[in-house]
């Protein structure tokens, strides 16, 4: 993967299918509408139009990979397979009766969300493995043979089997697969001790069944997209991003479908990971703000952080425990609904509420003029002075600010008796506070104080709103990069071969065993490297040791990172000050005398990240002259100010505008606030800082 | 202009307060060791005024704590003194009365100063499993026998933790480790929710919570009055409901009327006290009183003083909804978890077409006490031909003792438009714990634990299922099971005209009863068997839609024969639906 190679990297969104192209003339993309009845057909297409921008044929390509929401929108769409699941007798119910509490307490209407298997779905088997991996009750041949034959008279076409403590012992659950492999050759089958060896019944069934539901839908998706590649010339192995952040094969991605969803959102932090090392930031915020909603990251030492477990298809306002658990190594984010879209309302008490309901791009924001009546954060960021009504999109067509006035009007305005630019102010404001908000919780669960930070933003609207966000962060830096809108991507070109290798086994430090410790830490980082190998014949891979730690009796795990050597010669003590200084940092205090244990233990094996490029340093800026300027409503100053206007194609290297300022591009425009100087920097980076003399933010 | 934009401020502020104290609670997930707090999120976070008035609370899972954590920082102001608080102070009760409602729920009150200057209160609430006595259950004749009791004191002063506190506490308890644990996490959520409070006043240039403290109370209180005024003025209704109790059957009986901007909400007529502990004081009641109202009412308003002020919650002294002390009081959620259903039976009569039917109401909670067993005696002499009885000594001499508590769930009412949540908790808002987690906290094992047919209420719309439960130790253990289930000869009623839900059932594997509550012996090797309450239906059964009918059928929630008995479907048809299913044709 060297840097003079054709490398082709492909995001398919919700609405657009994203290509880019890298070859030694540069980075060439195109955004096409997602095909959805046959997803490579907008690949193709926008392959072609890549090739020919850059003069490169598809045969000449060396690497594609791809990121997709295909996986996701399956789940949220219910459109997997006909899938059944097989569990422990007794337990048929964990995935619908969930944490058997309400996400919303005071909404007596309602509905919880159905479970991706109806009841009569799920089969039993009389067999039990204890917490401590004993066998209580044998399982039975007849008794699994007595299940195919059920599913075989049902036709499914796929099978989830999630077996109670399955983590700790998996020899029940392979001894089902033998005999389906046997007697159901055709039915695709999902082990949970495989797809997710986690404690915690709900989270490993339901990611099970979710690996098993999408299974057949993506194993032909993505066998069709190797053939019709191969029909256009292209000859060069594909690779998958998952969403941890690294690049895994085509094989490995049908196997384990579900580690594809949320790939996307992770191609745009491992994008802001990229950008953090070419600036050689260790604490860095990525803030990704689209349409609909806002995604919030936290990347250090220039690795975004991971979690085991997310949610996905939230039905209820993004409330937490109104999706899904999936249960894999993520990229952890925080997703809000808040986007350009976003629509603004008055609630009981007076108070502006902007989201999650969206007006998404149909009919859009009242500015739009297609229909929408009801105000956006667009409309609100259109009346404050921050768009160009007629220079929205590179032009392609106009916004209507008098739309924008009347929606906000109706909606906001006048039920508090506010002038239209006030109630602009407070959208923008509430959308902004409810971002820092997420930010703010984001931090603290991580242990993390902010303002040490530099947030990287990309993204239709964020840098509309990553310049008053950082104000109220106390965020000091902001860099917005070129091609923002494309940053999924672009990420895919900059990820790893990586895999991620987990698995729940207990143990006390005062039973520590250091030969299983090693044991354990090498096993999993073979099966890790396996993963890895089969992407990579040669590259060097190197391993990232994690255990999860807690005081014996919490239920929450804080994860504590190992060296080559701490996971090679294993001590408890080490163990202890590692986890000590962890729990110290999170929650401010230890807590004398009490034991410490091991919940789960997890090794990532990855190539080395891509170069970051470097930067080409530059004397001093050169304040740039402009007499136009545009009236902007600065809400830290508190009113309308005049903002110089320049366009971010005016801006050569080491040029800087002083806030308040506006710099248009035709994919978005960049918010200068009264706080801050931008300069552009060799690599086309838009470098937002605060100004140290005086005119600090209020 | 200028106003207004203030106006902007002050929401931001606001929301940013709801913001801190989700943080506040967060962090007390996140470091408790109490299962019930960490995996059930059985707490309550919240941040006060000067004047010791809520501005706001998290929601967590317990509206059990709404008003009693609203009250709570008046009692510690008025007890400890406010020219005798410092910074680095941190304050602790368990008082029934005075905190929220038994002995096992820890508050702990934090003064927050800002700049040296006292500006506030930060205060939280956790259940913990064990506070010594004779553990958590229903036995108790008085309070006193229901553990240990910690006054309003300091834990802390200046920063200082008071030794000789932790030390009673440690000898008084059966998991010292785990309550001394608890105690700084409650300690450490304050603390987390101060630090934002701070950065928060930085940021706004405030110097005291004044201003931001009557925003939120005027809009609060206007938005709520808005909400009682839309009621029919001068409504009054009646609801009363019979439930199980311990040692006599409970009537929990209320008066609602509705004035120009209060909602008035009186329990004359209830039962007096019950000899056991599931009495219930006043602040719980009326936690579960205005929960119920607010629903119905005004849901989107949150929690602070002036939205709870209107409404006016009582009882007579010494009715099982108002136990003074000494009264045993720890089950006192058994009753106060039945208060919502019972104040909706007379909302519907002024509100109709919102309020549900009878749910299951109490959670069905249960806590094993393990160790190793009794009936063999473990240093008899080994007698080598006999490799059975050496194996068990062998497995009684592995065992230990280890408390478990587990919170399970019934199912809802049927709504006016809805069928009823399955296995759901209402009017508690707690989390079940993992069956993988509980059986790797202790000797326990946790052999069924899925939904139940044919239990909820029939009805146009169904009452929601309850759950089978069965329950076993590990090898060489023996336990008691503290039962904590109501419903057994009431089930939950159903409305206009829909049918009850299933009743609580309990007995050993081989068959032998077992109470609804009280404490009770397991020997080696046998297994409780429970199944928990339906909720009840709402509406003629006969007016259910044929195609959800068959529905509950393909999927089990309703057997053959209730399908034909309840709901008048044909045998053919019900044939025809197991057939489809069988054959994986879509129903």
């Amino acid at each position: 993967m060297d840097s003079q190679s054709v490398r082709l990297g492909v995001d398919i969104g919700g609405t657009f299918t994203d290509v880019v192209l890298e070859c030694e003339a540069g980075q060439f993309s195109t955004k096409v509408l997602t095909t959805y009845a046959a997803p490579e057909n907008a690949i193709i297409d926008g392959l072609h139009q890549v090739c020919e921008q850059a003069n490169v044929k598809p045969n000449q390509i060396q690497q594609i990979i791809h990121g997709t929401t295909l996986a996701t929108n399956a789940l949220i769409e219910r459109r997997g397979a006909k899938t059944a699941l097989v569990t422990t007798r007794g337990f048929r119910d964990v995935i619908e009766m969930r944490t058997e509490s309400r996400f919303e307490q005071y909404d007596l209407n309602l509905s919880l969300p159905e479970p991706l298997l109806p009841r009569h779905q799920r089969y039993t088997i009389d067999e039990r493995v204890s917490a401590a991996g004993e066998i209580l009750t044998p399982i039975d041949q007849a008794d699994i043979e007595a299940v195919a034959a059920d599913i075989k008279t049902a036709g499914y076409e796929s099978v989830a089997i999630g077996l109670l403590h399955s983590y700790v012992d998996d020899a029940h659950e392979k001894c089902i697969r033998d005999v389906f492999a046997k007697l159901l050759p055709d039915v695709m089958v999902s082990l949970s001790s495989e797809v997710s060896p986690q404690m915690r019944e709900y989270e490993r069934f339901n990611t099970t069944i979710a690996n098993a539901y999408i299974k057949p839908l993506m194993k032909s998706y993505l066998g069709r997209l190797e053939s019709r590649l191969g029909e256009e010339g292209v000859q060069c192995p594909i690779f998958l991003m998952h969403s941890g952040g690294g690049i895994i094969s085509l094989e490995n991605a049908a196997e384990f479908p579900v580690r594809l969803v949320e790939s996307g959102p992770a191609g745009g932090a491992v994008f802001a990971a990229n950008i953090a090392a070419r600036y050689g930031l260790n604490k860095v915020l990525s803030f990704d703000m689209g349409g609909t909603t806002a995604k919030i990251c936290l990347i250090k030492n220039q690795t975004p952080k991971t979690s085991r477990v997310f949610e996905v298809a939230r039905t209820y306002r993004f409330k937490k425990g109104s999706g899904m658990p999936i249960s894999i190594p993520v990229i952890d984010m925080v997703e809000i609904g808040a986007g350009g879209g976003s629509l603004a309302h008055v609630d009981s008490l007076n108070q502006i509420r902007v989201g999650p309901q969206s007006a998404g791009s149909e009919p859009g924001p009242a500015c739009y003029g297609r229909g929408g009546e009801h105000p956006a954060v667009t409309d609100a960021d259109l009346v404050l002075g921050k768009l160009d009504p007629d220079n929205f999109a590179g032009g392609t067509f106009s916004l209507d600010v008098e739309a924008s006035r009347a929606a906000l009007d109706s909606a906001v305005a006048g039920k508090l008796d506010m002038q239209t630019e006030n109630a602009a102010f407070g959208v923008a404001e509430v959308v902004d506070e409810n971002m820092a908000n997420a930010a703010r919780v984001h931090a603290v669960e991580n242990g993390e104080d902010l303002s040490e930070y530099t947030m990287i933003a990309f993204g239709g609207a964020a840098p509309l709103h990553a310049g008053r966000l950082c104000e109220k962060l106390g965020v000091d830096r902001l860099l917005v990069p070129p091609g923002a809108g494309v940053g999924s991507a672009i990420g895919f070109l900059r990820a790893p071969f990586s895999f991620e290798a987990t698995r729940s086994v207990f143990m006390r430090l005062q039973n520590f065993k250091a030969d299983s410790v090693k044991q354990l830490l090498a096993e999993l980082k073979d099966e890790a490297t396996r993963f890895v190998r089969t992407c990579s014949a040669d590259a060097p891979i190197s391993a990232h040791y994690k255990v999860y730690m807690r005081y014996s009796g919490q239920g929450w795990e804080i994860p504590v990172e190992l060296t080559d050597e701490q996971a090679e010669s294993p001590d408890a003590a080490t163990f202890k000050t590692l986890f000590e200084t962890g729990y110290v940092a999170l929650f401010g205090r230890a807590v004398e005398g009490l034991e410490v244990e091991i919940t789960v233990w997890a090794v990532n094996a990855t190539t080395a990240a891509q170069p970051a490029g470097s930067l080409s340093p530059f004397a001093s800026a050169q304040q740039m002259t402009t007499s136009d300027t545009r009236t902007v409503f600065d809400p830290a100053v508190g009113e309308n100010v005049a903002a110089a206007l320049v366009l971010r194609d005016d801006m050569q290297t080491a040029h800087s505008v002083s806030g308040p300022a506006v710099i248009t591009e035709t994919q978005t425009t960049i918010i200068v606030p009264s706080s801050r100087t931008a300069v552009r920097q060799s690599d086309g980076c838009i470098d937002l800082c605060i100004k140290h003399e005086g005119g600090s933010a209020s | 202009m200028r106003s207004q934009a203030d106006t902007v401020r002050q929401q931001v502020m606001w929301n940013r307060l709801i913001s801190v104290v989700e943080e506040q609670a967060m962090a007390l997930v996140r470091t408790a060791f109490s299962t019930s707090v960490r995996e059930a999120g059985d707490l309550s976070a919240g941040v006060y005024d000067i004047d010791g008035q809520m501005m706001a609370q998290a929601v967590t899972g317990t509206p059990g704590h709404v008003n009693a954590m609203a009250d709570a920082v008046a009692h510690f102001m008025r007890r400890i003194g406010v020219d005798n608080m410092y910074e680095g102070d941190v304050f602790i009760t368990n008082d029934p009365w005075e905190g929220t409602g038994h002995l096992h729920d820890i508050t702990v009150v934090t003064p927050s100063f800002y700049r040296g200057k006292h500006v506030g209160y930060f205060a939280c609430t956790a259940h913990i499993v064990d506070i010594g006595g004779r553990g958590f259950g229903a036995d108790a004749n008085s309070v006193y026998e229901e553990g240990l009791y910690i006054p309003i004191m300091k834990f802390a002063e200046r920063g200082e933790v008071d030794s000789t506190l932790m030390k009673i506490v440690r000898g008084n308890v059966r998991e010292p480790d785990q309550l001394v644990g608890d105690i700084y996490a409650l300690a450490t959520c304050n603390e987390i929710g101060h630090r934002r409070l701070v950065e928060m006043m930085d940021e706004f240039s405030l110097n005291d919570l004044c201003d931001i403290a009557s925003f939120i109370f005027s809009n609060s209180k206007t938005a709520t009055e808005a909400c009682i005024a839309a009621l029919p003025a001068g409504a009054s209704a009646m609801g009363e409901m019979k439930i199980d109790g311990y040692s006599a059957e409970v009537t929990l009986k209320v008066k609602l009327d509705v004035d120009e901007k209060v909602i008035r909400c009186d329990f004359a007529g209830t039962s007096g006290l019950d000899k056991k502990g599931i009495n219930v004081p006043l602040v719980y009641t009326k936690a579960y009183a205005c929960y119920a109202l607010k629903c119905a009412i005004a849901p989107e308003i949150p929690n602070n003083a002036a939205s709870l002020a209107p409404f006016r919650i009582t009882a007579p002294e010494n009715s099982i909804v108002n136990a003074l002390h000494p009264a045993p009081v720890a089950l006192r959620h058994v009753i106060g978890h039945m208060i919502p259903d019972t104040v909706f039976n007379a909302l519907d009569k002024i509100l109709p077409d919102t309020v549900p039917a009878e749910g299951a109401g109490t959670l069905c909670n249960f806590q094993v006490s393990l160790r190793p067993r009794t009936d063999i005696d473990v240093n008899a002499e080994p007698d080598t031909a006999n490799n059975q009885a050496a194996h068990d000594r062998d497995m009684a001499k592995q065992a230990r003792r280890s408390e478990v508590l587990t919170f399970n769930s019934g199912g809802s009412g049927a709504r006016p438009r809805s069928d009823g949540l399955n296995a759901t908790a209402f009017p508690s808002g707690v989390m079940t714990m993992p069956v993988e987690a509980t059986e790797n906290a202790g000797p326990v094992i946790i052999w069924r634990k899925e939904l139940r047919p044919d239990s909820g209420g029939a009805g146009k719309y169904r009452g929601g299922l309850g759950q089978y439960m069965e329950v076993g130790a590990v090898e060489g253990h023996e336990f008691d099971i503290s039962a904590m289930f109501d419903r057994v000869d009431h089930p939950a009623t159903g409305r206009h005209g829909g049918q009850a839900g299933g009743a609580t059932t309990i007995a050993l594997d081989n068959g032998d009863p077992m109470q609804g509550k009280g404490k009770q012996f397991v020997s080696h090797g046998r297994k409780v068997m429970m199944a928990f309450p339906g909720g009840g239906g709402y509406g003629n059964p006969n007016e259910r839609d044929r195609e959800d009918v068959k529905r509950d059928i393909a999927r089990g929630y309703i057997s053959a024969e209730q399908a034909q008995q309840q709901y008048g479907l044909s045998k053919d048809d019900v044939e025809q639906v197991l057939n489809d299913v069988r054959h994986g044709r879509a129903v």
